[in-house]
């Protein structure tokens, strides 16, 4: 049947609505298929504690000087602003409460999600994008090493260990931040400072920290391996690799954020 | 010695969307042989070797090593004809991130911690097969010339004794005494470890120089094969076109 007429733009429209609809649902398969196939490799040997220990460096440590600034700008300025907005209704005195929750609930996890995200995750596709243009997989393969094993479970366990790690460093970090700059500029008695964040502080909110850095930190390292693994076409597809990775783990890292969010208290 | 070739393709078709690269293809590569597939670029002798290797999966057909089919084989036996293989890729495919000593031992450690004394002392030996000195034990892939990465791996693949092994491209960006010093060590190397090999490239004159016999692979089907002797008398005027290189003729 000839697409004339009335018809034709209709089916022009569909079909570029259609078309990355249906390939987003393809893509979300078969990132999915590649999380199931990764951990069924990864909790079945052989495996490489040698090269978990050397990710855990990479993604843990060289990621600390990173993830301590933001902590502790953020703190500050989470301080400063939860200060300002409360004085229009007298409510300065909730800053400790407000700076610890935020930081450990929220901001913490988040930021320091997006910051490993933009850090590891480009790292990750560009490094085993790289082997996969220049046939360094293929090779693996044929060399009776298995690529899921061998690069991709190590990066993946690295990752959802170093995350509640890093994000438990973050909040000290920002609520220390919060609180330099409550003592010295917003006038906040020290001891009546850390006595309110004590009190308020509760181990769910700890743990609700340490649940959300560890899915990030398992989105960040599948995000980053599977763009790298499909990488296509030299130099450019590389390219391309490192940006899809950097956005598929921001996306899923707010994603997954609202969903724990509402899960715990909606 | 065994009733089987020691490889053995039987009607293999691979094709990607509508285009078809590989159209009934059969041959096959008797032990101690050493095989050259040649054919123009795009030809499909890649994805072949892709194909025997496990990289890619075939659409139709059957390939056999040794007399068994890989084709349906479960991963674990399929780990275990991988063992027989070795194979130099066209780059190098040398792991960046690794001293060459390690590149060179990874098919024996396969990534695991093993006594680097034992390991470094097998790299030397199968760099100097390959005529390179404990000088670039230590180095990495980069610090290396295009010919040396190649004759590391070269050593790479040859290092856990395979009985048979994949060449692609040899001797492609490489000056011409570089070549022939590829050219010899492939020669030595089926020669002295009575290893098969299957080699495919464009390169007419390490043709001549490694193989036993050629088979030319047009629009995914082999169109001739026969031994080395006969490849400037085979009669077909595809690989005589080919064979000396020649702009005019039924390929173009």
């Amino acid at each position: 049947m000839s697409e004339t007429g009335i018809l034709g733009p209709l089916v022009a429209i569909f079909a570029a609505i259609g078309k990355p609809v249906v390939g987003g649902f393809a893509t979300v398969g078969r990132v999915t298929l590649f999380a199931l196939q990764t951990i069924q490799r990864a909790f079945t040997p052989p495996w490489y504690p040698l090269r978990l220990l050397e990710q855990l460096f990479q993604i843990g440590w060289n990621s600390l000087p990173v993830v301590a600034l933001t902590a502790v700008f953020t703190g500050a300025a989470l301080a400063q602003q939860i200060y300002t907005g409360g004085s229009r209704f007298n409510a300065q005195s909730t800053v400790p409460a407000i700076v610890v929750i935020a930081m450990v609930r929220e901001l913490g996890p988040v930021l320091v999600g997006l910051m490993v995200a933009g850090r590891v995750s480009s790292a990750m596709a560009a490094e085993i994008g790289t082997m996969r243009v220049t046939e360094q997989i293929d090779a693996m393969v044929t060399l009776r090493t298995d690529p899921f094993r061998y690069l991709i479970a190590p990066r993946l366990f690295a990752s959802v260990i170093a995350l509640p790690l890093l994000v438990c460093i973050a909040n000290v970090i920002g609520i220390f931040g919060g609180y330099l700059l409550s003592i010295h500029k917003l006038g906040f008695n020290p001891s009546g400072y850390l006595e309110m964040t004590n009190s308020i502080l509760e181990g769910d909110d700890i743990m609700m920290s340490l649940v959300k850095a560890a899915v990030f930190g398992f989105f960040i390292a599948l995000s980053g391996c599977y763009a790298g693994l499909q990488t296509k076409g030299g130099a450019a597809g590389v390219g391309r690799a490192t940006t899809n990775a950097v956005v598929g783990a921001f996306v899923l890292i707010l994603l997954s954020n609202l969903v724990i969010t509402l899960t715990a208290f909606g | 010695m065994s009733d089987h070739p020691k490889i053995e393709l039987r009607n293999v078709s691979k094709s990607f969307g509508s285009n078809h690269v590989l159209r009934d293809v059969c041959f096959s590569v008797e032990p101690g042989e050493s095989m050259t597939i040649i054919g123009g670029s795009g030809c499909g002798k890649s994805v072949m070797l892709k194909c025997i290797l496990g990289l890619m999966d075939v659409d139709a057909g059957q390939i056999l090593v040794d007399g068994e089919e890989i084709t349906t084989m479960k991963a674990v036996d399929h780990d275990r004809v991988r063992a027989k293989f070795g194979m130099l890729f066209q780059g190098g495919a040398l792991f960046d991130s690794l001293p060459i000593w390690r590149n060179v031992t990874f098919a024996l450690t396969q990534g695991r911690h093993k006594r680097a004394s034992d390991m470094r002392a097998i790299a030397l030996e199968n760099l100097e097969r390959v005529g390179l000195s404990k000088d670039v034990l230590d180095l990495r892939p980069n610090e290396l010339s295009g010919g040396m990465q190649k004759r590391v791996a070269l050593a790479r693949a040859i290092a856990p004794r395979p009985e048979i092994i994949f060449f692609d491209e040899p001797t492609t960006g490489l000056d011409p005494i570089r070549t022939d010093v590829i050219n010899k060590l492939i020669v030595e190397l089926v020669h002295d470890l009575g290893i098969t090999a299957l080699t495919i490239t464009h390169d007419m004159g390490s043709v001549e120089k490694i193989s036993d016999r050629v088979a030319m692979l047009f629009e995914g089907r082999i169109i001739w094969s026969g031994p080395v002797a006969e490849l400037r008398h085979s009669g077909d005027a595809h690989v005589d076109q080919f064979v000396q290189g020649r702009a005019e003729g039924p390929m173009s």
